[in-house]
């Protein structure tokens, strides 16, 4: 297991290789389709999201007393992020992207050239995760996108999850993609009519 | 349906609800465990389904929502004849309301057109409502929830399909289905279940392969030329090493439920949902004054 720390820096990253189980402990922010929509049509938010990560997620978050509770946080699918996400770890300098179902072509070349790792979370585990977020600190765009879609600011300790696409150009995800390919193929071939 | 009535059904509904969005059913946990006993010890398919059994147990233990994309809402309910459709709907629908208001269900129903959320996940098409009225006395309600990231790698196929060499046959329905499993890879949160349906039309397709999920992943399709396909086709997606969150592994599905319905002489669909492992299906019969009596899985 690698302890990973947020923010992170470039040399930490590059360290990192397809397959290595890490648990990050600091801030990340989330944003999802609107957000990412948002980011890709030129517009900055108010937090730096330099040397972060951002998390695919669409929180259940709770209003207890004055304070956000979230109480159920897996990640959403990455894919739909495709084609904003290379350009927004360019622009923005993130450094890790935590999701689910791995991303595309484009994201891993933007992940080799820039330095940034997609970080694989269990989805579903809604629970689980949301046991290792400490605090919601802050939120942004919670009337504009609605609360699944908003930025929400979290500290989180020791959350669990796999490396699968790299800054050296690996990605589990289309090496999966090839050899489940080569066995469709070959299971095709032995379907009897 | 009196006050008294109306809060009592209002209640059980919610109840219906909590239970459907924290406790997988004891089928699905089975299923779970046993593709975990499969995958090898400190695999990436073992971590997985490891900290996916974790999460299980910890919904049902904090009350709290399993997954936090508690999904479309999708009700099939029998229910008394003698009251009347309106009013059932509504209660329904205030429990969808009090039960988002309580943290059970995400707010999770967007106008497609201004973006806006509605915060309650009542709209135009949420919840979906299957009602049907029947002559018993009691309510039998089962409940889906299911996430957008399974529900976005459902495939509906149109036979022939030139691009997998599929016919009109059960081999071309074989190639759909094993094909639908390789485009899913690891994105609907696998392993997942597989819903299906030989003909139909386009809506008809869908809705039937959703209710394939109504059925426990143990049971037996009565058709045997459907059970063996089902069976069939179990193993070989298994065999395509995709695995839990496609992370490779020997578990990609946990099961495959097909049904049946004629066709068009034109047509010749295949309709494909997928449920990932986050399979959350309660139901329970209930008297028409509000006591649950029974939960069906």
């Amino acid at each position: 297991m690698i302890e990973l720390t947020a923010p992170l820096n470039e040399e930490k990253v590059r360290s990192l290789k397809v397959g290595d189980m890490v648990e990050l402990s600091g801030i990340v922010y989330t944003g999802r389709d609107a957000v990412h929509k948002w980011l890709h049509e030129g517009n900055t938010p108010p937090m730096s999201f330099k040397d972060g990560v951002i998390y695919h997620c669409g929180p259940v978050v709770l209003k207890k007393g004055a304070k956000w509770v979230v109480t159920a946080a897996g990640p959403t699918t990455s894919i739909r992020e495709e084609p904003y996400q290379a350009g927004i770890i360019e622009r923005l300098g993130v450094r890790a992207v935590i999701g689910k179902g791995g991303m595309g072509e484009k994201t891993r070349q933007a992940c080799q050239k820039f330095g940034c790792v997609y970080l694989h979370a269990i989805g579903g585990a809604a629970q689980v995760l949301a046991e290792a977020i400490k605090e919601v600190e802050d939120v942004f765009g919670y009337e504009q996108f609605g609360s699944p879609e908003a930025i929400w600011q979290l500290r989180v300790e020791k959350f669990p999850a796999v490396v699968t696409i790299d800054a050296h150009g690996n990605s589990l995800h289309k090496d999966m993609e090839a050899a489940s390919s080569a066995k469709l193929a070959e299971l095709y071939t032995q379907i009897k009519k | 349906m009196n006050s008294t009535q109306q809060k009592k059904l209002l209640e059980a509904f919610i109840e219906i609800i909590r239970k459907t969005s924290t406790e997988l059913p004891k089928d699905v946990i089975e299923s779970v465990r046993k593709g975990h006993g499969a995958e090898d010890k400190g695999s990436r398919g073992d971590y997985a389904l490891g900290i996916i059994q974790k999460n299980i147990d910890l919904a049902k233990l904090k009350s709290q929502p399993l997954c936090q994309d508690t999904g479309s809402i999708l009700f099939y309910i029998h229910y008394p004849k003698k009251l009347e459709h309106d009013a059932v709907a509504k209660v329904i629908r205030k429990a969808v309301v009090a039960a988002t208001k309580k943290g059970y269900l995400r707010q999770n129903s967007v106008d497609s057109i201004t973006g806006k959320n509605s915060g309650t996940n009542v709209g135009p098409g949420s919840p979906t409502l299957h009602l049907e009225p029947w002559s018993k006395d009691v309510f039998e309600v089962r409940l889906m929830l299911k996430g957008g990231g399974c529900e976005n790698v459902g495939v509906q196929y149109s036979l022939p399909d030139g691009r997998i060499g599929a016919g009109r046959d059960l081999a071309g329905v074989k190639k759909c289905i094993l094909d639908a499993v390789y485009q899913a890879q690891g994105k609907g949160c696998g392993p997942g279940i597989l819903g299906v349906t030989i003909g139909g039309d386009r809506a008809t397709g869908y809705l039937t392969s959703k209710e394939q999920f109504l059925r426990k992943l143990g049971d037996r399709n009565p058709d045997p030329v459907l059970a063996k396909l089902e069976d069939e086709c179990l193993v070989e997606a298994n065999q395509l090493g995709i695995g839990p969150m496609g992370f490779g592994g020997k578990t990609t599905l946990l099961g495959v439920k097909v049904g049946v319905l004629n066709r068009l002489p034109a047509s010749f669909f295949v309709s494909v949902s997928y449920m990932c492992w986050a399979f959350r299906r309660q139901g329970a019969t209930v008297t028409s004054k509000g006591e649950i009596k029974k939960w069906l899985y």
